[in-house]
């Protein structure tokens, strides 16, 4: 999963490998042409919802908020995807590696973020549209049950104890929580709620949008999950770099102090 | 399993029986609970007897909150998990044994929280709803202390357990707050509720404790073999 996995390095005991090791930073080449591609994809974004999208004959300029509040749903739902998807790795294989563990946990925080974006661009719009910020429709509320859910997931990662008991837990709540997903996407239609039924993701797969609004929204889809892998991989190696401290905390300590003094100790040319 | 399961649900059912937990401190809870809705909503009979239902299964939520809670307080202080892991029981029937024994502490304050909103809130239970009252009452404990026992295990002896538990607990049983709300309305002809919609939602509730217990069952194990 990472380069950084504790378990690669349990062998290497050198301090200046260690301090080298802990000032490495999550980037790497892939990660850089990703947010490049990501900014790139988020500029043309900008581009569709302020230049190309005109206003809607009944939302009027609220419309242009679709270009966020869609893919950020779409990214979110993906998130949680990925963290049951990676939980179940982690569960149910021999191995049980904490790189599953750590995509899971980095996914979910990233989801977290998604579907808090997608309730704020979400009352934007329906106070513009529907005259108020909240509605206690069906999907509004099961979006907000499924982003308390992703807190308590988050709020478990946290608890005390070892790596590999966090990963336990947290797998189990990411396995149970994803299957409100569903609920979520349908909740629509099961319930018949205010909340216009699935725009794109239907059952019937004929995208009920505007053409120029369809596109717009695929490139925002395109850029928020580029944005997504971005930070999803930044956030695992920085979870990986954080288990390496937990693990190695006080040997790396002693060996940056050890460097420190041996810095300290030897003579400089002037003073020769 | 059974018998291990039953094992452990008759010992937490002595235990409480001995301690009485349930009688000293989540009747009297779940009790003013119900009085505090009534000054909440300015003691108008007309509005508490409309939102009676929904009223009791939140008492109902908060008091299940402080079941678990205080349960696995007294396991987790006298290492009785720890125990049970050492003894080398089956984790599946010792989750089947908690939850039975919690779903049957339950019954007794869900029954007088009933009987509180019909003296409080002025409501009436007809004839024909009473079977449909007593499966809603059944199924949705068992969705409940299903969600409360794996939960509680999970955040059992660990730190900020007080806060962790409903944050995980809450958002998992609010369809089972819909739904037993909507199946008492129903039971209780509140408003325009019949007796026949509710039902739909005693499926929902048991289809939620089935998949609770069967899930939890599977899930104890990894839990709290640390």
């Amino acid at each position: 999963m990472t380069t950084l996995d504790p378990a690669d390095t349990s062998s290497n005991d050198a301090g200046d490998d260690l301090v080298a090791e802990a000032r490495r930073t999550p980037a790497t080449k892939a990660t850089r042409t990703i947010g490049i591609l990501t900014a790139v994809a988020m500029a043309f974004t900008l581009l569709w919802a302020f230049v190309f999208t005109g206003p809607d004959v009944n939302q009027g300029e609220s419309v242009r908020l679709m270009l966020i509040h869609l893919p950020t749903i779409w990214v979110a739902y993906l998130s949680f995807t990925v963290t049951a998807l990676a939980s179940g790795t982690y569960l149910f294989t021999k191995k049980h590696s904490l790189g599953w563990d750590r995509l899971a946990g980095a996914s979910a925080e990233v989801g977290v973020i998604f579907v808090g974006l997608t309730l704020i661009v979400g009352a934007l719009w329906g106070r513009l549209t529907w005259g108020v910020f909240w509605q206690w429709d069906a999907r509004l509320t099961t979006t907000a049950l499924l982003f308390v859910t992703y807190i308590g997931y988050l709020a478990v990662r946290r608890l005390d104890g070892s790596h590999h008991q966090r990963a336990k837990r947290s797998g189990v709540i990411g396995l149970i929580a994803v299957l409100l997903i569903p609920l979520v996407h349908w909740s629509v239609r099961i319930w018949r709620s205010l909340h216009q039924e699935a725009t794109i993701l239907d059952t019937d797969l004929d995208a009920d949008i505007d053409g120029i609004l369809l596109t717009g929204v695929l490139v925002g889809v395109i850029a928020f999950s580029l944005l997504y892998v971005w930070l999803v991989l930044h956030r695992t190696r920085v979870m990986a770099m954080e288990d390496l401290l937990d693990d190695r905390g006080l040997d790396l300590a002693l060996a940056e102090r050890r460097a420190e003094a041996g810095t300290a100790a030897r003579p400089t040319g002037e003073d020769a | 399993m059974l018998r291990t399961a039953w094992l452990i649900a008759r010992k937490d059912l002595r235990g409480e029986v001995r301690s009485r937990g349930v009688t000293n401190q989540v009747l009297p809870f779940a009790g003013v609970t119900m009085i505090i809705f009534g000054f909440a909503l300015d003691a108008n009979t007309d509005v508490l007897e409309l939102v009676a239902p929904g009223l009791v299964w939140l008492a109902t939520m908060f008091s299940l909150l402080l079941l678990v809670q205080r349960t696995f307080d007294v396991e987790s202080a006298d290492g009785a998990l720890d125990a049970m892991r050492v003894a080398g029981g089956d984790a599946r029937a010792s989750f089947l044994g908690m939850a039975i024994g919690r779903a049957v502490q339950r019954f007794v304050p869900e029954s007088l929280l009933l009987l509180a909103a019909v003296v409080l809130y002025a409501e009436t239970i007809p004839l024909d709803g009473a079977v449909l009252l007593v499966t809603t009452l059944i199924s949705a404990t068992c969705g409940l202390t299903a969600v409360g026992t794996l939960y509680g295990g999970l955040a059992a002896g660990s730190k900020g357990r007080e806060t962790l538990l409903p944050l995980l607990t809450l958002p998992a049983v609010a369809p089972v707050l819909i739904g037993a709300t909507r199946a008492v309305e129903s039971a209780l002809g509140t408003g325009t509720a019949t007796s026949s919609d509710g039902w739909q939602w005693v499926g929902l509730l048991t289809v939620f404790a089935v998949a609770f217990g069967v899930g939890g069952a599977l899930a104890f194990g990894p839990l709290i073999d640390e």
